[in-house]
């Protein structure tokens, strides 16, 4: 966890202070709603279908268990019970009153927390793996970066009105958990041949109208240079990004139209300028950041036997099932890391209520270290439990309904909110993902299909990533009618690719139909069972499925 | 999608004046007597252009007590009951399509 120092305090609550002037000035007729718009975005306040919608942040996806409770009191006090994680590690209450966001936002205040961020033309909220520090694989913990980029990103008067929203990712791992390559900006910490650490820096990828894969511009940057670099990068693209057209203003166009080399060469003749200036990070401020990190006091003793788990697994076979497909191995023996699935069968992906944010705030201070973290693949993780309490976790996770043992398989679908919340939709997408859910039930068939991403968006902005889902589902709107368009072999890790268009869009009623269709055509077409969807896809092409899904329709 | 309030006024059959309530976001409708009200059946219906813009223009002018006013199109029962008429503004009268967490 992070301790946030009498800086970020004061500044989240004279910002509770100044918007609660906002909100009474509007509410007296002092301030046009035009006037207000910006002032709410600034945020996190959007307005939807039927009520204000509050995003709050959790910067790299770290929560403490206080915090969550905060957030279980804010969906029970001033919500409808229930908050919604997103896909880019915020939480969004979608029945704020305005006249009581003031009070909701002192409360979040109390522990840190706030929309800053959230929306508008800025530099978003800065995402990273959740499974930082915990990894295998890792390099360091990247969410060091991500503060010493919160730091310098939050409020930054040069990038406050940017030509369009920009978001940065931050992966420290082999296998990248934070879709860097769909980020406008994707860093990637790794070593190079001496063994530093540094970055590479992507740019210009992103999803929704235009979807691109960001692409290298820097291989190895020291990471002295990360701030004076990607202020370089935020400079280029404040001066030259379009602000004439909404759907060309994303970093990705002007990267895609300039050509990333030529991009690149703008921001090395920035950077030259910038490269030793104040923005040059010494070791010192570097480890002072680190050092407001708190890491859990790990047991040293040598790791738990694994007689007693294997035989507490063979004599709970549900357990065992759960076991198998949400812990994940830890970086020290003994923990391990457990996934919480927010996708049970029949529900809205992401959702959880205030009872399970409690519940889960409560096993997180019995069974790891009082930390929770957030995934884009709108679940929740406990990021340190010692492999003992495994058991007693399970039975505590089970009871509150989120350990349904289908993490990375087809029912844990990635989903935006849709038409039902969303005023940009044009589709709906969590009665899609419930249903699919629904058909799937069967978690013996759904691990026969084995690793298998589903993404649904209800409008071509993307929130449900759904170009990147191994099974892409992007909600139209047809005459009034919903229809949705199917796409193949979408990936959003180190491999990230843009998934392919199978054909027209499909009817509402049709789409859970044809999704069986691409399984069962999966099934047959698979060289063996250890031969994952997207290996399937890559080898034989989008030609089956295609020929599968509409020869029946 | 482009919001309602972006597009162009077209009345094809008949459209009500919705928007959302300032100090909380309901969901509201224009009455014939120049208020708001959170029922769709005392919204006033247009028929034609000049109607609808007369409503709209009253409605824009009155931005203390709801937001972001646009014509929604409605559809007409037997009983002269005013239904939403499209998906869109279903949801927007009887809330998502499916049960809430928590309720």
């Amino acid at each position: 966890m992070y301790r946030y120092d009498d800086f970020d305090e004061r500044l989240v609550t004279e910002r509770v202070a100044e918007f609660r002037d906002q909100v009474k000035r509007r509410l007296a007729g002092e301030l046009t709603e035009d006037e207000f718009k910006p002032l709410r975005l600034m945020n996190g306040v959007y307005l939807q279908l039927h009520a204000y919608m509050l995003r709050i942040a959790i910067p790299y996806g770290t929560l403490s268990s206080q915090q969550l409770r905060m957030l279980a009191h804010v969906a029970r006090k001033y919500d409808k019970g229930y908050g919604h994680f997103t896909t880019r590690q915020n939480i969004q209450f979608h029945w704020i009153k305005l006249e009581e966001l003031p009070d909701a936002m002192a409360d979040l205040a109390s522990v840190k927390m706030h929309g800053m961020q959230t929306s508008g033309n800025c530099i978003r909220n800065i995402t990273t793996d959740q499974w930082a520090a915990v990894a295998r694989s890792e390099v360091e913990d990247p969410r060091v970066w991500g503060e010493i980029l919160r730091q310098w990103s939050t409020l930054h008067p040069e990038f406050s009105f940017l030509p369009r929203k920009f978001k940065i990712a931050i992966t420290a791992a082999n296998h990248d958990r934070a879709a860097i390559k769909v980020h406008d900006v994707g860093l990637r910490l790794h070593r190079n041949e001496d063994g530093e650490a540094g970055f590479e820096v992507l740019v210009g990828g992103g999803l929704g109208r235009t979807a691109f894969i960001g692409k290298t511009i820097k291989p190895f940057l020291p990471k002295r240079h990360l701030l004076s670099y990607l202020e370089a990068v935020m400079r280029v693209y404040n001066q030259f990004g379009r602000r004439d057209n909404i759907y060309k203003a994303r970093i990705k166009i002007l990267v895609h139209e300039l050509g990333a080399e030529a991009f690149a060469k703008e921001v090395e003749a920035e950077w030259e300028k910038l490269k030793d200036s104040a923005l040059a990070l010494d070791d010192t401020s570097i480890a002072e950041i680190a050092r407001r990190f708190i890491y859990p006091e790990y047991d040293a003793s040598p790791g738990d036997d694994q007689s007693e788990l294997n035989a507490t697994l063979a004599a709970n076979p549900k357990f065992e099932t759960w076991y198998k497909n949400s812990v994940a191995r830890h970086r020290v023996a003994g923990y391990e890391i457990v996934t919480i699935s927010l996708k049970p069968e029949g529900k809205t992906p992401g959702d959880a209520t205030a009872e399970q944010m409690n519940a889960i705030a409560d096993l997180a201070d019995r069974y790891s270290f009082g930390e929770i973290r957030v995934g884009h693949e709108q679940n929740l993780c406990l990021p340190n439990v010692r492999q003992r309490d495994l058991f007693e976790l399970w039975r505590g996770l089970d009871e509150i309904g989120v350990a349904t043992p289908n993490v990375n398989l087809i029912s844990d679908i990635i989903a935006c909110p849709g038409l039902d919340y969303c005023s940009l939709a044009n589709a709906r997408s969590i009665p899609v993902a419930q249903e699919i859910t629904r058909r799937f039930r069967d978690l013996d068939r759904a691990r026969g299909l084995g690793r298998l991403h589903i993404n649904i968006s209800g409008c071509i902005n993307a929130c449900g990533h759904h170009h990147v889902g191994h099974i892409g589902i992007l909600g139209v709107e047809k005459n009034g009618e919903e229809f949705y368009q199917i796409t193949l072999g979408g990936r959003a890790d180190e491999k990230a690719e843009l998934g392919e268009l199978i054909g027209p869009a499909v009817p509402y009623g049709d789409v859970v139909d044809v999704v069986e269709d691409i399984v069962e055509t999966y099934l047959e077409l698979r060289a063996n069972p250890k031969e994952i969807f997207l290996e399937t896809v890559s080898r034989v092409g989008i030609e089956p499925f295609k020929e599968r899904v509409y020869a029946a329709r | 999608m482009t919001a309602p309030q972006q597009q162009k006024l077209k009345v094809k059959g008949p459209v009500v004046i919705t928007a959302n309530r300032l100090r909380d976001g309901a969901v509201v409708y224009r009455t014939a007597e120049n208020r708001w009200s959170t029922a769709i059946d005392d919204a006033a219906v247009a028929t034609t252009a000049e109607q609808a813009k007369a409503l709209l223009a009253s409605a824009a002018g009155d931005g203390i007590a709801a937001v972001d006013p646009y014509v929604a199109p409605v559809e007409l029962g037997p009983d002269r009951r005013v239904l939403p008429g499209n998906l869109r503004e279903r949801i927007r009268v009887h809330g998502p399509t499916f049960e809430l967490p928590g309720i």
